[in-house]
C-alpha cells in the first residue's frame, strides 16, 4: 500500500486529491444551499475553453482555466441578477459555447489534440506536474480561506438572500466572490477529477452528509470528510486499476451517498422513538375527558 | 448628533431587555441598571428622524403599478399595522422600505437619512414573509438566528456578546430548547418564531414584519404577541403587515389600510367588526398546519 508513495507523480496526485476533497464540497455546500448545484457543471464546461487557450498560447492551462472560468462564473452570476427571464437559455449558451470553444481551440493549437483534452475531462493521476501542484495549492488556499473564513456570511446570503441584504451585508460582492471561488475550485479539481465530473464532487458529498446531519456546520465538516476519503481512495484505486481517477472518485462518492442514505432512515426512526420516549409525544389522559 | 442620541436609546433598550430576560430565565446576563429602563410608551412627535418616512411612493411589479403614491410615516416608539386585502400593495410597501423593491417615484427616508445613503442597517430588524420552501442544506435553529447578528458584526468571528444576544433572542421567542434542532423539523409557527428571533438577534430599534401571523398556530400566535409586547414595552418601533389584527390588536397604535396601491385609512385601528368589514376581506384565517404541534383544546391547560 505504502509503496505508491515512492512515486513522485503519485505524491503529487494524492496531494492534489486531498486539496480537491477539501475544496469541492466546501464550495459545493453553498451552491447546494442556494439550489445552484448545476453551476459547477457550467463552470466546468467554460473552463474547457480556458484549458484550450492555455495550449494555444503556451501558458499553463491551470492559470488560463482560472481566468476563463472566473469570467464565466461572473457572467452566470450577472445573468442570475438581471436576466430573470430565460436565464436558463443564457446559461445553456454558456455551457455549449464553453465546450465547443474548447474543442475548437485545442484543435487549432499546434501541440494540442482531443487526447490532451480527455485528461482534463476525466482527470488523470500521471499528469499532475510540479507546477500544477504549486498552482493547485495556492488556489486551494484561497478557496479554503473564503469558504471557511466567510462561512457565516455566505451561509446568510445563500440561506435567505433577502434577509442578508437587510442586515447590510455586501450581498452582491459576496455572490461574486462565491462565483469566482467556485470557478477556482473547478480548476483545482480539474487535474484529478476532470472538468466533466467536478460538479459531482461539489454536490454528492454534501448530498450524502446532509442525510445524517441536523446543522450547517456539521454538514460542512462531514461533507469535507467524505470528500477527502473518496478522493484519496479513488486516486489509489486508479493507480492499481489504471482507470481515470475522476470516474472512480465519483462512483465511490455515490456509493457513500447510498450507504449513508440507507443508514440514515433507521437512525432518524431511532431518534424519533427516543423523543417519544422522553415524553414529547401524545398521551391520552382520560381524567380530563367528560 | 442624531445618530449618537439614537445609539444611546438603543443601549438603554438592550439593557432593559437583558434585565428582563435575566430575571425571568436566570441567565445571569443582566447588567448593572445604570440607565433608567425605558418602559413607558410615548411615541415621539413627528421629527425629521422618524424611523420610516415614505412620501408619494410609487412602485411597479412586472409593469403593473402596485403602489400608486402612498404616504407612510412611522414615528419612534409607534406600532403601526399595514392592513389590506391580497394584492393591495402592503407587502410591496414593506419590501420597498427595506430595499427589496425599487421605488419608481417618491421619497423614502429611514431614521432621517434618504434610503440611498442609509447604511445603518443594524437599527432595522426585518422579518420577511415566511416561505414554505426549505433550504437545500440543513441548518439548526441557532445557526439561522445567528445570521441576524451579522447586522451588528458583519465580519470577524462572533464574540461573547454576540452569542449572548443570539441566546437572548432564542429565549424571547421560547425556542432556546430547540436551538440545536434543524429548522426543517419545526412547525409553521415555530419557524416564524425563529425568523423573529433572527431579527431580534441584531437588537434593532425598528422591527419590520411581513405577515408574521400567517400560517401560525394559536399557541405560537400568543407567544409572538407576548414577544412583541416586550419589545414594544422596551421602546421598539414596529411596522407590521397584517391580514387581520387578531391577537396583536391591543398593541397596535395606528393602522394604515391600503387598497389598490393607495392609502384609504390612516388612523386608529379598525374595531373588531371593522376588520371583517375591510375592503376586500376574503376570510382567510390562519390554521395550524397538519404537521404542527398537537392542537391544545384548552381542556388540558
Amino acid at each position: 500500500m505504502l509503496e505508491i508513495l515512492d512515486y513522485a507523480f503519485m505524491q503529487r496526485a494524492l496531494l492534489a486529491a486531498v486539496l480537491v476533497g477539501i475544496t469541492a464540497p466546501a464550495v459545493g455546500i453553498y451552491l447546494v444551499q442556494r439550489r445552484q448545484a448545476i453551476m459547477g457543471d457550467g463552470i466546468g464546461h467554460v473552463a474547457l475553453t480556458g484549458v484550450a487557450l492555455g495550449f494555444l498560447t503556451g501558458a499553463n492551462p491551470v492559470w488560463t482555466a482560472v481566468a476563463v472560468s472566473a469570467l464565466g462564473a461572473i457572467a452566470m452570476e450577472l445573468i442570475r441578477w438581471y436576466g430573470k427571464t430565460r436565464g436558463d437559455l443564457a446559461l445553456a449558451m454558456l455551457f455549449y459555447g464553453g465546450m465547443a470553444g474548447g474543442v475548437l481551440l485545442i484543435n487549432l493549437s499546434p501541440t494540442g489534440s482531443n487526447a490532451n483534452l480527455t485528461t482534463y475531462l476525466f482527470g488523470s493521476i500521471t499528469t499532475v506536474s510540479p507546477e500544477d501542484v504549486v498552482a493547485i495549492s495556492l488556489l486551494a488556499a484561497f478557496v479554503v480561506l473564503i469558504t471557511l473564513g466567510l462561512r457565516r456570511q455566505l451561509f446568510a446570503v445563500c440561506q435567505d438572500e433577502e434577509f442578508a441584504r437587510v442586515t447590510g451585508l455586501p450581498v452582491r460582492t459576496l455572490n461574486l466572490l462565491l462565483a469566482v471561488t467556485a470557478a477556482v475550485t473547478v480548476t483545482v479539481a480539474m487535474r484529478v477529477v476532470g472538468l466533466l465530473l467536478v460538479s459531482a464532487l461539489m454536490v454528492v458529498p454534501v448530498a450524502a452528509a446532509q442525510q445524517a446531519t441536523r446543522g450547517f456546520a456539521m454538514t460542512l465538516a462531514l461533507a469535507i470528510t467524505i470528500g477527502v476519503v473518496v478522493t484519496l481512495s479513488g486516486t489509489v484505486f486508479s493507480f492499481y486499476k489504471n482507470v481515470p481517477p475522476g470516474a472512480s472518485i465519483v462512483v465511490l462518492a455515490i456509493g457513500v451517498f447510498a450507504v449513508i442514505t440507507a443508514l440514515a432512515a433507521p437512525l432518524a426512526k431511532r431518534r424519533a422513538q427516543r423523543v417519544a420516549a422522553a415524553g414529547e409525544g401524545c398521551t391520552v389522559r382520560d381524567d380530563v375527558l367528560v | 448628533m442624531e445618530a449618537e442620541e439614537a445609539r444611546e436609546t438603543g443601549v438603554a433598550r438592550e439593557t432593559g431587555v437583558a434585565r428582563e430576560t435575566g430575571a425571568a430565565e436566570e441567565t445571569g446576563a443582566a447588567e448593572e441598571p445604570d440607565i433608567a429602563p425605558a418602559t413607558a410608551r410615548h411615541p415621539d412627535p413627528p421629527t425629521t428622524a422618524d424611523p420610516i418616512s415614505l412620501r408619494g411612493a410609487t412602485a411597479t411589479l412586472g409593469g403593473r403599478p402596485v403602489l400608486r403614491g402612498i404616504d407612510l410615516t412611522v414615528r419612534r416608539g409607534e406600532v403601526v399595522a399595514l392592513l389590506g386585502a391580497n394584492g393591495s400593495g402592503k407587502s410591496t410597501a414593506v419590501r420597498s422600505i427595506v430595499g427589496q423593491v425599487p421605488l419608481t417615484g417618491g421619497e423614502l427616508a429611514l431614521f432621517g437619512t434618504p434610503r440611498r445613503r442609509f447604511r445603518d442597517w443594524a437599527r432595522i430588524g426585518y422579518v420577511p414573509q415566511r416561505t414554505t420552501a426549505a433550504s437545500g442544506v440543513p441548518a439548526t435553529v441557532r445557526e439561522v438566528v445567528s445570521a441576524g447578528r451579522l447586522a451588528r458584526r458583519r465580519f470577524g468571528p462572533p464574540r461573547k456578546a454576540d452569542r449572548a444576544a443570539v441566546q437572548r433572542a432564542l429565549e424571547l421567542v421560547g425556542m432556546a430548547d430547540r436551538a440545536r434542532d434543524p429548522v426543517s423539523a419545526l412547525s409553521g409557527g415555530q419557524h416564524q418564531r425563529v425568523l423573529i428571533a433572527r431579527a431580534l438577534a441584531g437588537e434593532p430599534e425598528l422591527l419590520i414584519m411581513d405577515e408574521p401571523m400567517a400560517g401560525v398556530d394559536l399557541a405560537s400566535q400568543e407567544i409572538l404577541a407576548g414577544t412583541l409586547r416586550e419589545q414594544v414595552a422596551a421602546g421598539a418601533t414596529v411596522l407590521l403587515v397584517l391580514h387581520e389584527l387578531g391577537p396583536l390588536e391591543p398593541l397596535i397604535d395606528r393602522a394604515v389600510v391600503l387598497r389598490d396601491g393607495c392609502v384609504v385609512h390612516d388612523g386608529p385601528p379598525p374595531k373588531a367588526v371593522g376588520q371583517h368589514a375591510l375592503p376586500g376581506h376574503d376570510h382567510v384565517h390562519p390554521h395550524a398546519a397538519p404537521d404542527a404541534e398537537p392542537i391544545r383544546t384548552g381542556l388540558l391547560t
